[in-house]
C-alpha cells in the first residue's frame, strides 16, 4: 500500500510538472500548445547527447530546462504570433501547434532513429532508500523533489513577482493589460519559455526515470498531460499540480487491482467524465468560455 | 498501363486518404474541431473485417454499408454530451474517445489484442473505392447551396446567431458528427480490404492529425479542398522521396517533415488552402 502511494506520488510529479507548463500557455493564450510533448522529447534528447558527450547530468539537465525553454521562444515566434488577432485563431494555433510538434518529431526521428535511446549506465547513482515499509531509489526521490521545487518556484513567481503580474493581467484581459502598459508580446513569450523550460525538465526526468526515449515518446505523456489539465482545470496551475498527483496515484493503484491493460484506459475516463459532468474541472474559473 | 500498375497501391491510398480528409471536413463544415475519426474509423474497420472473416457469404457492399452505420450509430450517443463542448474542449473529448476506442481494440482478445487481425481478403476494387469517393462528394456538393448548407455555414459563423435565429445547432452538428464517422468508418474498412490488415497501431493520435492535416492543407472552406489535400499530400512524399533519400533523409522522417512544414505553410501564409490557391491567383492578376 505505501509503496504504491509512493510509485504514485513518483509518476505523478512528472505528470503534474508537464501539465503545468501546459495549463499555463493555455491560462494565458487560451491555445492549446500540442507541441508541448515536442518540446518535452527533444529536450530529453538533448540531455542525452550533453551526457553521451561526458557532461554530467547535474549540467546536462539545467542545460536541457534552458534548451526547453528556447525551444518554446522559437515555437511562440513562428507559429502563434503571426496568428494573434486572427479570428477563430484558437483553433489554428491548435493546428500550427500540430504542424510543429510534426516538424521537430521529424527532426527527431532523422537524427536518432526511430529506436528507443537510453541514457549511457551510471549517469545517475543507483541507489535503494527505504521509507519505513517502502522503498524508493535515490533517482525516484531525487525527481520528486525536483518537480515540487520547479511547481513551488513557477507558484512563487505566478504570485509574487512583477513578471507574475503581468502574467496574470494578460491571461486576465491582453487588451486592458497593454493599455495599463504591459508588453504584450514579450509576456507571452516568457511565458512560452517557463511553460516550455518545464516541459523540458519534464523530459530530461521522465528519460531518466524510464531510461527510454524515442521520438513519439511525448505522445502518450501528452495525452496523460491532456486529462490532468482538464481534471485540474484549464488554465489553472494548483489544479495541475494537484491533478497530476491525482491521476499518477489513480494510475498505479489501477495497476495494482485490476491490471496495467486499464492503465491507460483509466486516464481518458477521467478526462471524459470532467469534460461530459464538469467541463472547468476542479479550479477552473466558472466563466469558462468555451465550455 | 504498366505506370497505371505501378502505381495502384498509391492510387487506392489518394482515395481512402480522401475520404478520411472528408470525414474530418464533415465536422468541420460546421465549425467543429473532432479528433475522435481515427475511432470511428478503427470500428469500421475492425467492423467490415470481422464481417468478412466470420461470414465470408456476405457480399461487399453490405459489409461496407454496416462498418458505415456501426459508427454513424455510436456517434449519436456520444455526439450528443460531447458536441456541447466548443473549440479546444471538444478536440480533447474527441482525442479521449479515439484512444479509448484504440486500447479497447488493444485489451480485446477477440481480434488478437495489439496483433489484430490478418489476411482479410483483398476486396477492395479501385472503382468501389472512387465510386465511394465520388458518392460522398455528390453529397457533400448538394448540401452547397441548400438549406441545410447554408445552416452548417451559419453555425460555422457563429453559433450563438445561429440558434437565435431559430437554427436547430445540435441537430446539425450531431448529424455532421455521425456523418463524418460514417465516412471514417467506410474508409477504415476499404483500407482493411485493401491492406489485408487491421491492428490498433493504425488508429493512433497520429492517424487522425493525418487527415487533419490533408483536410487544412486542401482547405476546408470548399468540399474538394479535402480530397485535393490528401491527393497532395498522400503523392508529394513519394514524389520527392528519391530525392530525399539522396541527400541522406530516410523517408519517414522525411514524410513527416514535409507533412509538418506545408501545414505550418499553409495556417500561416494559406488559411482556406490549396483549394483557394486559383480564386487567389485570380485576384492577384485582376490587381
Amino acid at each position: 500500500m505505501g509503496q504504491q502511494v509512493l510509485n504514485g506520488i513518483f509518476v505523478g510529479s512528472i505528470y503534474a510538472l508537464f501539465a503545468v507548463g501546459y495549463t499555463l500557455v493555455f491560462g494565458v493564450l487560451d491555445i492549446l500548445n500540442l507541441a508541448h510533448q515536442a518540446v518535452f522529447m527533444l529536450s530529453a534528447f538533448f540531455a542525452l547527447v550533453l551526457v553521451e558527450h561526458g557532461l554530467s547530468i547535474w549540467l546536462a539537465l539545467p542545460l536541457g530546462i534552458v534548451f526547453g525553454g528556447l525551444l518554446g521562444i522559437g515555437l511562440e515566434r513562428i507559429a502563434f504570433r503571426p496568428l494573434r488577432g486572427r479570428a477563430g485563431s484558437n483553433l489554428s494555433g491548435l493546428i500550427s501547434s500540430i504542424a510543429m510538434a510534426t516538424v521537430f518529431e521529424a527532426i527527431a526521428a532523422q537524427i536518432f532513429g526511430p529506436d528507443i535511446s537510453r541514457f549511457p549506465q551510471g549517469t545517475f547513482p543507483d541507489r535503494m532508500i527505504s521509507l519505513g515499509s517502502a522503498s524508493a531509489s535515490l533517482l525516484q526521490v531525487c525527481i520528486v523533489g525536483l518537480s515540487v521545487l520547479l511547481m513551488a518556484v513557477l507558484t512563487f513567481l505566478l504570485a509574487k513577482t512583477r513578471l507574475g503580474r503581468s502574467i496574470r493581467a494578460v491571461a486576465e484581459n491582453p487588451r486592458a493589460a497593454r493599455v495599463l502598459g504591459i508588453d504584450v508580446d514579450k509576456v507571452i513569450a516568457l511565458s512560452f519559455f517557463l511553460s516550455s523550460a518545464l516541459a523540458g525538465a519534464a523530459g530530461v526526468l521522465f528519460g531518466l526515470a524510464f531510461n527510454s526515449i524515442s521520438p513519439d515518446v511525448g505522445r502518450s505523456v501528452e495525452l496523460k498531460g491532456l486529462a490532468v489539465i482538464i481534471l485540474g482545470g484549464m488554465g489553472s496551475v494548483p489544479g495541475a499540480v494537484l491533478a497530476g498527483f491525482a491521476i499518477g496515484l489513480v494510475e498505479v493503484f489501477t495497476v495494482a487491482y485490476a491490471g496495467s491493460t486499464y492503465r491507460d484506459a483509466v486516464s481518458f475516463a477521467v478526462l471524459f467524465v470532467v469534460l461530459v459532468a464538469r467541463p472547468r474541472g476542479l479550479f477552473g474559473q466558472v466563466a469558462v468560455r468555451e465550455a | 498501363m504498366n505506370l497505371y500498375l505501378a502505381y495502384q497501391g498509391l492510387i487506392a491510398f489518394v482515395g481512402i486518404n480522401a475520404l478520411l480528409a472528408l470525414s474530418v471536413y464533415a465536422t468541420l463544415s460546421c465549425g467543429q474541431l473532432s479528433l475522435a475519426n481515427a475511432g470511428f474509423m478503427a470500428i469500421g474497420a475492425y467492423t467490415g473485417a470481422l464481417l468478412t472473416l466470420h461470414a465470408p457469404g456476405i457480399p461487399f457492399a453490405a459489409v461496407l454499408l454496416a462498418s458505415a452505420l456501426l459508427p454513424a450509430l455510436i456517434a449519436l450517443p456520444l455526439g450528443l454530451p460531447v458536441l456541447r463542448l466548443r473549440g479546444v474542449f471538444l478536440a480533447i473529448a474527441t482525442i479521449g474517445f479515439g484512444e479509448v476506442v484504440r486500447l479497447g481494440f488493444v485489451n480485446w482478445d477477440y481480434t488478437n489484442g495489439a496483433l489484430g487481425l490478418v489476411a482479410i481478403p483483398q476486396r477492395t476494387k479501385p472503382w468501389i473505392l472512387w465510386l465511394t469517393v465520388l458518392a460522398v462528394l455528390f453529397v457533400l456538393g448538394r448540401l452547397r447551396g441548400s438549406r441545410t448548407g447554408y445552416a452548417l455555414e451559419a453555425i460555422r459563423e457563429d453559433e450563438m446567431a445561429a440558434r437565435t435565429m431559430g437554427i436547430e445547432t445540435t441537430a446539425y452538428k450531431l448529424a455532421m458528427f455521425s456523418f463524418g464517422a460514417a465516412i471514417a468508418g467506410i474508409a477504415g474498412a476499404l483500407e482493411a480490404h485493401f491492406t489485408f490488415i487491421v491492428s490498433p497501431s493504425g488508429y493512433s493520435f497520429g492517424r487522425v492529425v493525418d487527415m487533419l492535416v490533408q483536410a487544412i492543407v486542401g482547405g476546408t472552406a470548399y468540399f474538394v479542398g479535402p480530397v485535393i489535400g490528401a491527393a497532395f499530400l498522400t503523392l508529394l512524399p513519394e514524389a520527392l522521396r528519391e530525392a530525399g533519400s539522396r541527400v541522406g533523409l530516410s523517408p519517414g522522417p522525411f514524410r513527416l517533415f514535409l507533412n509538418g512544414v506545408i501545414l505550418l505553410a499553409v495556417i500561416l501564409y494559406l488559411p482556406d488552402g490549396i483549394a483557394s490557391l486559383p480564386r487567389r491567383l485570380r485576384r492577384r492578376v485582376r490587381g
